[in-house]
């Protein structure tokens, strides 16, 4: 939703449109441009040749699709709804903005839905809030490092997203938790060798940034009422260029996948 | 020197550009991808200012970022300013959140021509809906609130700390937006009135579009408040016009925060080309999460040492040694990259513990400031 870039970097691609491209088998991918969007919606839904006498007003254009509050969000939310109505694919993926934004993205059918009673944004705003609200069809995912103030905006997020919309909240899960790389046997064994202070604070530096994290990944366990939350560990060193990212985070998923079957 | 030593040093001399950049700077703006420490940074950029320069410093956030505010013994952050207090400091530090509603009928309250607009226009429906519910009403707001503070003759110095990544360009664009808004045709458009609308040939299009996606009776409520709206476009003109002079001035210095990983770089890089594009004076880029030099030093030698150990015990601990290696080789490479931006990087370390307290803020700031001499 916030393209910067990074998603296409993931797929190996230096950029991504407005029109999906095929990145993987079955994967497609697109990029939010909420001015193709809402040239998208002219001709799909009022089905008039729009463009070219619209060409005048084209400044208007620009700043009702990226500035007007309201349209901006409505525009973007809209689109996803849109394809998901349309059936043109089994499972919409949505990378969506920063937890700020998120409540006013997602819950700007309703918000609408406040100021339009009648027309075509109402009975727009009707069903893509009932593809929103039904929990068979949307939730939210949210991933949160295991730091402290992502995780207070993460338990947040949920209380400020219920407030705003009924829409379904699928749980959390934690990414880049430290991975474990110090034996502690080795460690409290090195502790009575003066010749490896270094080592000793290398390990130690590592054991309390691994334990830092499981403090938070607690907290977040228990604000969700949860007995553990699906962690994904951090990457090695080595893993860096974007697609071995991927690669990396698509192991971890299966690999909790397989421990949750 | 390394940075774990320097939060515990006397404080460095001014020379540094860190500190030149507190003392001389009007306003400082950090932008940067989510996650990497920004509004950590800008709260202890803060910090370090109120402490060594005789200055009234103002962290702006915009990040709700409530754990911040406990941690500086504040209940909440609001649009209010509250006074922080730190401890043998030459000047003062203060800090507030940026409440778009209340500041929106802040504005309105001081442009309004009368009592009577004002008041129609806080009880207008699609007034408050936009203000409360949708975040790219926040974009201007943040403008006219660092402009606010700026001008208000409260401080010397105001930090802001944007929204992550591009959001910080919206905000960046929105007094130029609002300027080109009040003098557009979609302002004549909305608020022109119903009987002439179908008359002019240019604007017919936009009608009709307009008519059937937003239907008469709301396309109506849009009108009447725009109407209203409209009698505040001189001051809120003028008002634009001064805030995008004051984000271009020379005393407006730009930082951009970001850590060494490829994809908050990539962001981070974008956002320095943009900035520049905009001619904004690019102040420094700070590097943060890096591994503590102190630990990297030698670690790769230490992991072939602990390898052949003749002490069996300790010869798993190579492991952890070679992943520190590791990421010390990644960081210098990218930190590499980074230089070919242009601009001086202060390099800020991950540090053990959380930012619990102004004085580990302050500790931040200082690890900060000794770095990058000029000349």
């Amino acid at each position: 939703m916030d393209d910067k870039g990074s998603l296409a970097a993931y797929f190996g691609r230096t950029s991504l449109e407005f029109a999906p491209t095929e990145v993987a088998p079955n994967v497609m991918a697109m990029a939010m441009n909420t001015e193709d969007s809402l040239r998208e919606y002219i001709r799909l839904f009022l089905r008039v040749p729009i463009i070219g006498s619209l060409t005048p007003l084209a400044r208007i254009f620009d700043f009702v699709a990226n500035a007007a509050p309201a349209v901006k969000e409505i525009l973007a939310v809209g689109k996803l709804c849109y394809e998901v109505r349309e059936n043109n694919y089994d499972l919409v993926i949505v990378d969506s903005e920063a937890s700020g934004h998120f409540v006013a993205q997602v819950s700007a059918p309703d918000a609408l839905a406040t100021l339009v009673r009648i027309g075509i944004i109402a009975d727009q705003t009707k069903w893509m809030s009932a593809l929103l609200h039904d929990p068979t069809v949307s939730t939210v995912l949210a991933v949160v490092t295991p730091e402290e103030m992502p995780v207070v905006e993460t338990i947040e997020l949920r209380t400020r997203l219920a407030a705003a919309t009924p829409i379904d909240f699928a749980g959390v899960v934690i990414n880049r938790m430290p991975r474990v790389v110090v034996d502690d046997m080795a460690l409290a064994a090195a502790r009575s060798n003066a010749t490896l202070t270094a080592t000793v604070a290398v390990g130690e530096w590592l054991v309390s940034r691994r334990a830092e994290a499981e403090q938070h990944a607690r907290r977040l366990a228990d604000a969700f009422e949860l007995g553990n939350v699906d962690t994904i560990a951090e990457a090695p060193a080595e893993v860096d260029a974007p697609a071995q990212v991927t690669e990396h985070l698509a192991r971890e998923i299966e690999r909790i996948v397989r421990d949750h079957t | 020197m390394t940075q774990a030593q320097a939060g515990i040093n006397p404080p460095a001399s001014a020379d540094t550009f860190v500190m030149q950049l507190l003392r001389d700077s009007r306003m400082i703006i950090v932008s940067g991808p989510g996650g990497v420490g920004k509004t950590t940074s800008a709260a202890a950029l803060g910090v370090l200012a109120a402490r060594q320069f005789s200055r009234r410093v103002l962290v702006l956030t915009v990040d709700p970022a409530r754990r911040l505010a406990t941690a500086l013994g504040l209940p909440a952050l609001g649009n209010t300013e509250v006074p922080v207090h730190v401890d043998d400091a030459l000047g003062t530090l203060s800090m507030a959140m940026i409440d778009t509603k209340s500041s929106w009928d802040d504005m309105v309250r001081r442009h309004a021509p009368d009592a009577s607009t004002r008041d129609r226009v806080l009880a207008n429906d699609l007034y408050k809906t936009l203000t409360s519910r949708f975040v790219h009403s926040h974009d201007y707001v943040v403008t006219e609130r660092l402009f606010d503070a700026h001008e208000g003759g409260d401080y010397d110095l105001v930090i802001v700390d944007t929204p992550p990544s591009r959001s910080a360009l919206s905000v960046l664009d929105a007094p130029r937006r609002m300027e080109q808004f009040f003098t557009s045709r979609l302002l004549k458009l909305l608020t022109a009135p119903t009987q002439s609308r179908l008359l002019t040939i240019a604007s017919r299009p936009f009608f009709i579009v307009a008519d059937r996606i937003l239907g008469a009776a709301f396309l109506s409520d849009i009108a009447e408040f725009f109407t209203l709206f409209r009698t505040m476009e001189g001051p809120f003109v003028s008002r634009a016009r001064r805030v995008n002079a004051l984000l271009s001035s020379p005393s407006t210095a730009y930082v951009v925060v970001t850590s060494a990983e490829s994809v908050a770089m990539q962001e981070a890089g974008y956002l320095v080309d943009e900035l520049r594009r905009r001619n904004h004076l690019l102040a420094a880029v700070v590097a943060n999460r890096l591994l503590p030099a102190a630990l990297a030093a030698g670690a790769d030698v230490r992991a072939s040492v602990l390898e052949q150990h003749p002490d069996a015990a300790v010869r798993p601990l190579a492991f952890a040694e070679q992943e520190i290696a590791n990421v010390a080789v990644r960081q210098a490479a990218a930190l590499s990259r980074m230089n070919h931006w242009g601009v001086p990087i202060v390099r800020g370390e991950s540090r053990r513990g959380d930012i619990t307290d102004v004085q580990s803020l302050l500790a931040l700031g200082q690890a900060f400031s000794v770095q990058g001499t000029h000349d």
